[in-house]
């Protein structure tokens, strides 16, 4: 990387919230992230949806990308969401969920403005090339 | 005034936040906003926080944003990690550790990659602390990339370094003479709970004692709360450092510590250190970036005359050498700014 590097890095939040320790999935999505030339930051552990809130909005993040395998991304995802609001950061962020979500659920996240859902299979390649695709405009 | 410049002098978190994006990136204007932010800025503590991987930097530095929250001072912390050379993607991890001041808009955590940068910082950090600045954060704590003994650019852009030095290193401690020794003002030695921290303190003191033949101070961080007299002897020129033992984990030692870097600051105001410093600071940010422009600029030539490789043809094929190559490119150049520089003078 020289002095000019005018070209734009994806940022990525890459975000565990609420009571579930497991957080393989959001290493490797961390890892191919990184390996793909995106900026990770990654959450940590059992996080409240303020801190999400708090991370996206000083981060500057292009893409929040939540992972949720404990069941609860009906409450968790659209508190994250009202609070990027509040700051004026939902519009210009992509938020992606990743993790056990039924169908139906799945359906209500799209609708609160999560832009895409990856359930388990998703490939880490089709992952990259949306974000890439996706990742807004910064202006 | 751009509008977004507006935005964060009004306390907008957005608007800084998207401000450091935009010194990261180098996007197009950048640099007019830098040059809006200046007249706001000169107002910030900067305090750098340097150290080997896992010696405690983040946990450190949450601590002391908690402390300094807890006296109603504002903060702003930039943590910088590393970046991949291979895919230039990076992994900012140091958020992880910053547990005591959830949801906390009052400190502003941004993480940066060092895109490249081989000193410990990114090329932007110095911006962004600007942005901090010009945004009215009282205290700005900048965390480096884990450093190991030339990663360096910290003191270019802190006020005040602070060096972590993990107990039970003490071969890595004969390391870090060379480099890192010589830019700390405060010496931590962090996690002092566990074994080889007496040892890890007795050969910093030995090795500062070594700059002038005296032998610092120490302050113990289990409350003795006396603060060496070597401390009321700073009037002069130069600052002894300070060695200060902690368990950041615990918060031990923080209180102290915190001490000492106001010590640090009063020195710098008293000495007039941090005049000095400055003066130093700007003269070295002008250079680089009359350099870095002049890269930009010799970038541009080389593409206008055909691309690097079709030099690194010529040279292979023994038609020309590097040193030619430099010549060609840089005299036309070199001609035509004494050119104008007789022009003006005239």
């Amino acid at each position: 990387m020289g002095t000019d590097q005018a070209e734009r890095t994806i940022r990525c939040l890459v975000a565990k919230v609420g009571l579930d320790g497991h957080d393989r999935g959001a290493h490797v999505i961390s890892r191919a992230f990184r390996d793909a030339g995106f900026e990770v930051i990654y959450s940590g552990l059992h996080r409240a949806p303020e801190e999400i809130v708090q991370a996206t909005v000083q981060e500057d993040v292009d893409v929040l990308g939540i992972s949720i395998l404990s069941g609860a991304h009906d409450t968790l995802v659209p508190e994250i969401i009202d609070g990027l609001e509040a700051y004026g950061a939902f519009e210009d962020t992509l938020v992606l969920v990743g993790g056990i979500i039924p169908d139906e659920d799945e359906d209500e996240l799209l609708e609160l403005g999560v832009s895409e859902v990856f359930g388990p299979g998703a490939s880490m390649d089709e992952m990259i090339a949306f974000v890439s695709e996706n990742a807004p405009e910064r202006v | 005034m751009s509008g977004l410049i507006e935005e964060l002098l009004a306390g907008k978190h957005r608007a800084l936040a998207r401000v450091i994006t935009k010194i990261e990136n180098h996007a197009p204007g950048y640099r007019d906003l830098v040059s809006q932010l200046h007249e706001h800025t000169g107002n910030a503590d900067v305090i750098g926080v340097t150290g080997s991987p896992g010696s405690g930097k983040s946990t450190l530095v949450d601590k002391l944003a908690a402390t300094y929250r807890e006296q109603g001072l504002t903060v702003g912390v930039i943590a910088i990690d590393p970046s991949s050379p291979f895919t230039g993607g990076a992994v900012l991890g140091d958020r992880i550790r910053m547990a005591s001041n959830i949801g906390d808009m009052d400190v502003f955590f941004r993480s940066m990659s060092a895109r490249g940068s081989l000193g410990g910082l990114s090329t932007a950090t110095t911006d962004a602390v600007r942005a901090l600045d010009a945004f009215g954060k009282d205290k700005i704590l900048i965390e480096t990339v884990g450093a190991g003994q030339n990663e360096i650019d910290i003191v270019k852009t802190a006020e005040t370094v602070l060096v972590l030095v993990p107990p039970g290193s003490g071969d890595d401690v004969q390391m870090l003479k060379a480099g890192i020794l010589e830019i700390g003002d405060i010496f931590v030695v962090n996690k002092a709970d566990l074994a080889g921290s007496d040892r890890t303190v007795q050969e910093l003191r030995e090795m500062l004692g070594y700059r002038d033949g005296r032998v610092p101070g120490t302050v113990g961080h289990h409350g003795s709360g006396e603060i060496d007299a070597s401390i009321d002897q700073r009037e002069g020129d130069d600052w002894e450092p300070e060695i200060v033992e902690t368990v950041a984990e615990r918060g031990e030692g923080v209180e102290e510590l915190l001490d000492v870097l106001a010590d640090h600051q009063s020195y710098l105001d008293g000495s007039g250190a941090r005049e000095r410093q400055r003066r130093r600071r700007y003269a070295e940010e002008i250079r680089t970036l009359i350099r870095e422009d002049t890269n930009e600029l010799l970038a541009e030539e080389i593409d206008a005359r055909g691309g690097l490789d079709s030099f690194v043809q010529q040279v292979l094929d023994r038609k020309t050498d590097p040193y030619s190559v430099s010549d060609a490119i840089v005299e036309p150049v070199a001609d035509c700014v004494r050119d104008r520089r007789t022009d003006d003078t005239d």
